[in-house]
């Protein structure tokens, strides 16, 4: 019968190749979704997985639906490294756009080149001070990170939709929960004329680089890993658990908070109660299946970008509720997950008796 | 306040605590045996979908309730896969269930958006259901709020009084020493997990067939997390899980009463609406404050994986 037997050390190509198998693993699953769907799996493959590459276009809006999540995950994944487990991300996300909206409504119309400097800061300050509310309770009290983060998702979700249906709604919006468009100055350039690709795709580059510079190369973000890997080991070395708590989720808030801000001064241009849309949510899985370091999390993102556009492919031509991009990303998590059992062991036949 | 206002603002606590009751007892079974299964809310939105759609074909609620258990179920079977068999990190699977739970929920459920159920009428429980202003609140309720106390008592038996109830803990404190004397620790870890599975289930199917009947995508809006969190606020044990939870539902139907009472206060629904989110915060932080409570009380093999060496 066949067995799992530890391997005696990880293996290093496993841990390279178990996500391609989580990927192929999640393209036959996903055919075998949409044959059971009653759709032609040959129709549905190109459609969902085709049509978001198959022009400038369309890899330009790749590319859009792929910022978001890079910035996310990789603020996700500093604090993830030494088990800091933010996953209010979406929340603070959230935050950083309303911050940014506060800019952009009182400052916008000074037509000044200050103003979007001042929405890129308020922006991951508005998403670091959400995040530094479940690292203060943390810290101080010991509550649980992940269970306060989580919360304060239900309660961004909540002041937002109180700011678009109550102050800062729209006086001229016929009612709609949502603020004025944000001013010529108070909206990001693009990056290619023609397409909605702004400038937020170059910050979240740049802050891959960050975090790779960060993680790979910096002393704290060493002490992080260790941390992680081997709680024990840093204790005795006497890192500080307390400030990696603090870095983990205020870098990953920051982060997540310029996500939100690059959304609102981007393709939205305004604040809306449809803000939040699982980007930080999703930027958890980015972060898993991208390895939780920079080039891992660029390829992953783009890859769930494809999954997002796929599935609004799929409504439109498939007749698919878009939701199921839902089921492909959550597929793919988890077939990594499983995958990842043969980093640690090996499969191994073995009769029966022996 | 009248006695009416009392009546029914106590039976809506006891409604809105049922759920809450249902799936945090669920996961407490689930965390005694050492496993820590953070997608409850993903189940709970399967057992609320599942129970809905098989409800309003059949038009047997008590169908859909078995089909939203069976959902719940089947999302755990998926669980202990990973944690169990494959060995994944709980917390990262856990999350992985969260989130695909809500999206298989909300693919699924997109056809049934748009209709209602009828309600389903309170079973009365003779004599006692005419006591003064409990006994509409307390005996005139949905069969599910008395299998939520059923479930209360059984497990209080089970947990304390038990050989079974024993063993899992054994299991959940120190899994080798529970393999060293012969019980099956990765067996008896399943059956807590699908059981964990089943009580998110049917705690679901309450939310899309009792409570509210219909479905619409983020009804469970977070309640499987504030169950999570209870099990934590009760330090493991089924009686603080109980009195948690009917706080818990009295500060949202606190909130809703208010909301709903047409008085002059100048407060913003959408903040109201916010508080039980901030309840669970508070009273996160006042019990974790104490580093010794959560240490001295939880399971102490919780969260870790194990592989009995053959």
């Amino acid at each position: 019968m066949l067995e799992l037997e530890a391997r005696a050390e990880p293996s290093r190509l496993m841990a390279w190749a178990s996500p391609l198998l989580a990927v192929a693993l999640m393209l036959v699953g996903g055919l075998a979704v949409f044959a059971a769907l009653g759709k032609d799996p040959v129709e549905g493959f190109r459609v969902f997985f085709l049509n978001p590459v198959k022009d400038l276009y369309a890899l330009s809006e790749l590319l859009l639906k792929a910022t978001p999540l890079m910035l996310c995950a990789i603020g996700l994944a500093i604090g993830f490294r030494a088990n800091v487990w933010n996953i209010g991300a979406e929340g603070q996300f959230m935050l950083g756009a309303v911050a940014a909206t506060g800019v952009a409504l009182y400052f916008g119309d000074a037509e000044s080149a200050l103003v979007l400097p001042a929405m890129v800061l308020a922006g991951a300050a508005g998403g670091a001070a959400w995040a530094a509310i479940p690292a203060l309770l943390r810290t101080r009290f010991n509550a649980n990170e992940i269970l306060v983060s989580l919360m304060l998702v239900y309660v961004a979700q909540l002041f937002v939709s109180w700011l678009v249906f109550g102050p800062w709604k729209d006086p001229d919006g016929f009612n709609f929960p949502q603020t004025r468009m944000f001013a010529e100055a108070a909206t990001l350039p693009m990056v290619i004329e023609g397409t909605r690709l702004h400038f937020g795709f170059a910050i979240a580059l740049a802050a891959l680089v960050a975090g790779y510079a960060f993680i790979n190369r910096s002393h704290a973000g060493f002490r992080m890993r260790v941390a992680g890997e081997a709680a024990d080991a840093a204790r005795y070395a006497g890192f500080s658990a307390t400030r990696m708590i603090w870095v983990g989720l205020l870098l990953g808030g920051a982060a997540a908070g310029l996500a939100g801000m690059g959304e609102v001064a981007g393709p939205m241009g305004q604040l809306t109660d449809k803000v939040g849309s699982g980007y930080g949510f999703a930027a958890i899985i980015v972060a898993f299946v991208g390895r939780l370091n920079a080039f891992g999390i660029l390829l992953a993102s783009l890859l769930m970008a494809l999954l997002y556009i796929g599935g609004e492919q799929a409504q439109q031509y498939l007749n698919l509720p878009n939701s199921i991009s839902m089921v492909f990303q959550g597929m793919l998590l988890f077939f990594l997950l499983g995958a990842d059992v043969f980093i640690h062991y090996r499969l191994r036949l073995r009769r029966r008796g022996t | 306040m009248d006695a009416s206002l009392f009546t029914s603002m106590l039976f809506a606590t006891v409604v809105a605590g049922t759920p809450l009751i249902i799936v945090a007892l669920g996961l407490l079974v689930n965390e005694k045996a050492g496993v820590l299964n953070l997608g409850a809310e993903g189940m709970m939105a399967m057992g609320a979908v599942a129970a809905f759609a098989v409800t309003h074909e059949s038009g047997n609620p008590w169908l859909g309730v078995a089909a939203g258990m069976g959902a719940g179920m089947a999302m755990a079977a998926l669980f202990g896969l990973l944690v169990l068999t494959l060995m994944a990190n709980q917390v990262a699977s856990g999350l992985a269930l969260a989130i695909f739970g809500v999206g298989l929920a909300a693919f699924v459920g997109k056809p049934y958006e748009a209709v209602a159920l009828q309600a389903v009428p309170p079973i009365r429980i003779p004599f006692i259901a005419d006591l003064p202003l409990i006994g509409e609140a307390l005996y005139n309720q949905q069969a599910l709020v008395y299998f939520s106390w059923a479930l209360f008592w059984g497990l209080l038996w089970f947990l304390h009084r038990s050989r079974a109830g024993l063993v899992l803990r054994a299991v959940g404190e120190s899994p080798a020493s529970a393999h060293a004397i012969g019980y099956p620790v990765i067996r008896i870890r399943y059956l807590a997990v699908l059981f964990g599975g089943a009580m998110a289930g049917i705690g679901g199917a309450f939310l899309s067939v009792f409570y509210t009947p219909m479905w619409a995508e983020g009804m469970v809006a977070g309640r499987g997390w504030i169950a999570l969190a209870l099990v934590v606020f009760a330090t493991w044990r089924p009686l603080r899980v109980m009195v948690g939870a009917y706080l818990f539902g009295g500060v949202m139907v606190t909130q809703l009463f208010i909301q709903g009472s047409g008085l002059q206060i100048d407060f913003p629904s959408q903040l109201l609406s916010s508080l039980p989110y901030w309840a669970t915060i508070v009273v996160l932080v006042a019990i974790s404050r104490n580093g010794n409570t959560i240490r001295l009380n939880s399971p102490v093999s919780l969260g870790k994986p194990y592989r009995p060496e053959a």
